[in-house]
């Protein structure tokens, strides 16, 4: 490993001011971490932003949930309110990768990385989250921009993801077998006016799958989208999956993660 | 006393590892010791035309920089095949030199082209970025299928092929196949897998410039074989200047019985540098450059009547040795593979023909099982084809064609000792509930599931050992083991072994049987292995030998020490050495019942002389000390068997396949302790289903390994199994006193035919190939209701 610069910021303001082209912000470190390690990436500050307490925390309200960027996936997973606001999304949290992953890698992290097979993104996507940082209110559908991109601009910071609490929503994945990211993930949710279907794993990026969004939108039952053919087209075809068996993979996730409603 | 030869007692070892208080070669550190980062190809195949060191070597706090130039210059050997095969025409095997650290060409990706030494691990790495190699980039072979028709990769080895093998006897087999109602025929491919060893490769090198003496600590699996192998073939040191210690060492599976390049270029470097050196892998080299195992490319066929009788066998194989042979590698895929391959079956006729090709992919050695999976693979996706084709029973087809007496001639070379394959699969199908199967078939497809079952019946033949046997079939050496007992006066026992353990539990096992023999506690006895500065010369352990070979090496050293004690106690009680019963730890005067104890007899033979009497207890012709020893060479395999039971439900709309359950019943003779062998058993089926559902090791065409990492290499996690089911059934090994048979291996060459059937049941007799991962049988079912539909 390269040697970098260690700083532990006391508040987000001076975290910030610390950022350059060659820094990387520290939250679970569980990319990072193993990014300097392969030779991936070398950075000359590493900013911790752990002891931030701001960043850190879940709040509930009757419309939203909103979770702080330095969240650990475990606690989302064991918090209660968000088990029973927003079960799918404690869900989510509780299947991420493993127990070492879970107690380390946070939300902020994740959303900011944007892998195009980490499981938070298409919540964020589903439950038309807002990401607030330190500078503004940036909404999901805004926000993942590209593979590994974000609307995220140099010094920007994730404080917090704001959820919009959903009649009803599920998260279904089909794990990589090796690293158990998603292959695919599908995110349903329910709204008053809407459905989402928010879809990761399959492409560069993660993204609503209109087709399927709409019909559930018509009728909430999984029988509209049985055996719907998904276009494959431009879906990720690699090693661990082609772009054919991922495609079916995405129908039939909403199709479970509908009747799991 | 009770016998505490199988009794459940607990690991001696576990106290220590599981309060970190393990010490392994990456937890020795010496003062002043420099850091090694090797330099590797990046490339499967190029030329090396040059090499420049120079800025390396200004790097800050870079203390050398070695190459394959040096290496050869100082004339250290490079890396050995252990056994010779001929081919089917008399030839000599082909074997390319593989030097410890290319020169001239680099032959896959990771081998060691360099290697920087630096004060600390970052000043290491840097310096290694700095070395600058000049490649031409050739193209390279992967695929083993298309080795024989690529260009050459070594000089002087025509069409990429090592050896082009025959065991038996083709005339017989067309004869035998003529004389069939029914052809069986499969194509099968072993997947290469990577063994994955929790504790990556290290070595730390220690040259005293006082004594010139080198002490190597590694993660070896017979440390006094690496020794024999450096000095003999490496040259890097006389062999009494050599110390190779393998202190704890986490897991081999096979990859860690070779000598690496590491070891060598470390040892002869630290003697050149005249400093200490540390080299830890990191997990990708671990992939790169540890021993690879399987990759068999095979078309076999199985000659049988209606009534299912089995007529003929024959097995073309490719088997992929990777760039470069290793020490059983060359063996792996003729004489570990083609033997087994007719199974636990009575074939009259069979011939197993292997081709062993170079490629530019890491070498392919022994893993876990070596050879034995293959063949067990081949025989039991023919029976369970054979019994689907011609509508019988598929344990009923295996019972047909089990041998009913003992000692069994088998086609090929063994002749097993002793077995009741019958009584094994009988008792797998009872503990599986076999006869259940059909009501739960229905109940999963009332779920949408598809639902298989699956059987092996496997034997192998491990307790790699009998000299006599082994180098007739072409061993470099023959594989007895040996062993050292040694009374301290005080009544405490060090028994030293040959064998190695880095997981198989020899602390408590050995201590078991040397506590039995000897009539004392098990806490009196220590177990001593791993440094070949501490007993005598051992060849390790692999191929489930070290209880069948070193333990019982160990039982006859303890017969030894009681022999003695028995000639030192007549003495002492005045009687006749006839007269005297061992017992319990006591010596008897059986007439008047007066008695020493073991303890006593030791500090007996040791301070002799007694009080007041003056005169020696050791009798004449005897020496001072109690201290025996014993190389056991065996006189024939030990040949564990068993059948193992396998139930899948797979979900027809992921593919996802889930092992619903897994019933193993398998003799290992008499069992010393059950507890450690129900542990070998599960880990051996661990690996097996990783084999068969997970676990795959693939190459790009260019020879890049894309999965060199645990992001993309499926590693086998506890949620992957069911809760195992595990049996035994007992007939006593004939060929050594205790009536043991090795249990290492078993699991992971039972299980992945057992999955496979399953599998491939489930899918209607749909071939699929190793690992049946989700998406492949998605595809395989997606076939199935086309054709269901069809049929409707
Ligand atoms: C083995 C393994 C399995 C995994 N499986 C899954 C899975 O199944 N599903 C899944 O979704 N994820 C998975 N992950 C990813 C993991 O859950 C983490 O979310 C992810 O690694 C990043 O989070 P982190 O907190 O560790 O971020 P870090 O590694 O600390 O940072 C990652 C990047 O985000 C930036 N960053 C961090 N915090 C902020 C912030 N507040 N504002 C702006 N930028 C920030 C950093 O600068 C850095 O560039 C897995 C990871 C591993 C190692």
């Amino acid at each position: 490993m390269k040697t970098f610069n260690y700083h532990t910021p006391k508040d987000v303001k001076e975290a910030s001011k610390l950022a350059s082209t060659s820094s990387a912000f520290l939250a679970g470190g569980m990319t990072t971490i193993p990014s300097i390690k392969l030779g991936l990436a070398t950075y000359k500050d590493i900013i911790d932003i752990k002891s931030i307490k701001k960043l850190s925390g879940i709040k509930v309200s009757g419309k939203s949930v909103t979770i702080g960027a330095t969240t650990k996936h475990a606690e989302v997973a064991a918090s209660k309110e968000v088990q029973k606001t927003i079960p799918a999304l404690a869900k989510l949290a509780g299947n991420i990768g493993d127990a070492q992953v879970r107690n380390r890698g946070t939300i902020g992290g994740s959303i900011s990385n944007n892998d195009p097979s980490a499981c938070y993104p298409s919540a964020c996507m589903a439950l038309n989250a807002v990401i607030h940082t330190n500078s503004r209110k940036i909404p999901a559908e805004k926000f993942f921009t590209g593979m590994f991109e974000t609307a995220l601009k140099k010094g920007e910071l994730v404080e917090a993801v704001e959820f919009q609490v959903p009649e009803k929503a599920d998260y279904q994945k089909h794990p990589n077998p090796a690293s158990r990211y998603a292959i695919i993930g599908v995110f349903v949710a329910k709204h008053k006016k809407e459905v989402n279907v928010a879809v990761t794993g399959a492409k560069s990026c993660v993204y609503i799958d209109k087709d399927l969004s709409k019909k559930l939108s018509s009728s909430f039952s999984s029988s509209v989208i049985e055996g719907m053919k998904v276009d494959d087209s431009e879906m990720n075809s690699d090693m661990h999956a082609s772009s054919e068996y991922r495609a079916n993979l995405v129908s039939l996730y909403a199709k479970k993660a509908v009747e799991a409603c | 006393m009770a016998s505490l030869v199988g009794s459940r007692v607990e690991r001696k070892e576990d106290g220590r590892f599981l309060q970190g208080k393990g010490r392994y070669t990456a937890d020795i550190n010496i003062a002043n010791q420099t850091y090694a980062i090797f330099v590797r190809s990046p490339h499967a195949r190029a030329k090396i035309k040059s090499v420049d060191t120079s800025k390396a070597l200004k790097s800050s706090g870079v203390v050398g920089v070695l190459t394959g130039k040096e290496i050869a210059e100082d004339k250290i050997g490079g890396l050995i095949a252990g056994w010779a095969i001929r081919s089917e025409d008399g030839s000599e095997m082909k074997v390319p030199a593989n030097p410890p650290l290319a020169k001239d060409v680099a032959n896959f990706v990771g081998e060691p082209i360099a290697v920087v030494f630096a004060e600390t691990l970052d000043e290491a790495k840097e310096g290694a970025e700095k070395v600058k190699v000049d490649y031409k980039v050739l193209k390279a072979v992967v695929d083993p299928a298309d080795a024989m028709k690529s260009e050459a990769i070594h000089d002087g080895v025509d069409k990429n092929l090592c050896y082009d093998w025959l065991l038996g006897d083709r005339k017989a087999v067309d004869e035998a196949f003529a004389k069939a109602d029914k052809i069986i025929k499969v194509d099968l491919i072993n997947n290469r897998l990577v063994p994955n060893a929790m504790e990556p490769r290290a070595c730390v090198v220690d040259y005293n410039t006082a004594s010139e003496e080198i002490t190597l600590y590694t993660t070896s699996q017979n440390p006094h074989l690496s020794r024999l192998v450096m000095s003999a073939f490496g040259g890097v040191a006389p062999e009494n200047k050599l110390r190779v210690v393998a202190p704890d060492v986490g897991g081999g599976f096979g990859s860690k019985i070779n000598v690496y390049n590491e070891e060598i270029v470390c040892s002869w470097a630290s003697k050149k540098i005249e400093r200490p050196i540390k080299w830890v892998a990191e997990r990708t080299e671990s992939f790169l450059t540890d021993t690879h195992g399987r990759d068999h490319v095979t078309h076999a066929e199985l000659a049988v009547t209606k009534e299912g009788k089995f007529l003929g066998f024959k097995n073309e194989t490719i088997a992929n040795l990777g760039a470069y042979a290793r020490v059983f590698g060359t063996v792996t895929p003729t004489y570990l593979f083609g033997p087994c391959a007719t199974g636990v079956y009575v074939i009259p006729a069979a011939y197993s023909n292997v081709k062993a090709v170079y490629t530019n992919t890491a070498p392919v050695d022994a893993y876990r099982g070596a050879g034995r999976p293959e063949a067990t693979y081949t025989i039991e996706r023919l029976v369970e084809k054979a019994a689907m084709e011609l509508g019988i029973d598929k344990t009923e087809i295996r019972m047909r064609n089990f041998p009913t007496e003992f000692p069994f001639k088998q086609t090929l070379v063994h002749t097993v000792d002793s077995g009741d394959y019958v009584a094994g699969l009988e008792k797998a199908k009872q503990m599986a509930d076999y006869a259940g199967f059909e009501a739960r078939r229905k109940k999963s497809e009332a779920n949408g599931k598809l639902r298989g079952i699956g059987v092996s019946s496997y034997f192998e033949a491990c307790g790699i050992a009998p000299s006599a046997a082994v180098m007739s079939l072409g061993c470099g050496v023959g594989l007895w083991e040996s062993a050292e007992v040694r009374f301290n006066p005080t009544g405490q026992i060090s028994v030293f072994t040959g064998a190695h353990s880095h997981g198989q539990s020899h602390q408590t096992t050995f201590a078991q049987i040397a506590a039995d023999e000897l009539g004392v506690p098990m806490e009196n006895i220590d177990v001593v292995h791993g440094d070949t500065d501490k007993g005598t010369f051992g060849m390790g352990t692999y191929g489930s030998r070290s209880l069948t070979v070193g333990g019982i090496a160990i039982v006859n050293a303890c017969k030894k020490i009681v022999a003695k004690g028995k000639r030192v106690a007549a003495k002492m009680l005045e009687v006749n050495e006839d007269e005297i019963e061992f017992k319990d730890g006591e010596f008897v005067a059986l007439k008047s019942n007066k008695k020493k104890t073991i303890g006593e007899i030791a500090f007996a033979c040791y301070l002799p002389g007694q009080r007041d009497e003056m005169k020696s207890p050791i009798p004449e012709g005897d020496e001072p000390g109690l201290i025996e020893s014993s190389f056991f060479d065996p006189a024939n395999f030990s040949f564990p068997a068993g059948s193992h039971i396998c139930e899948v439900e797979i979900d027809p709309e992921t593919g996802n396949v889930k092992v619903e359950k897994y019933t193993a019943v398998d003799d290992f003779g008499r069992i010393v302790n059950p507890m450690i062998v129900e542990g070998q058993v599960h880990g051996g089926i661990a690996q097996g289903i990783g084999q068969a559902l997970h676990e795959n090791t693939q190459y790009d065409e260019t020879g890049q390994l894309m999965t060199a990492s645990y992001m993309d290499y499926t590693m086998p996690r506890a949620d992957n199994f069911p809760e195992f089911n595990l049996g035994f059934t007992c007939t006593h090994a004939t060929s050594n006193p205790l009536g043991v048979k090795g249990c290492g291996e078993a699991g992971a060459i039972a299980s992945p035919p057992t999955v496979m059937n399953a599998v491939i049941d489930a899918l209607g007799g749909q071939e699929i190939s190793m690992p049946a991962t989700a998406e492949k049988v998605w595809k395989a079912c997606k076939t199935l209701k086309k054709s269901n539909a069809k049929a409707a």
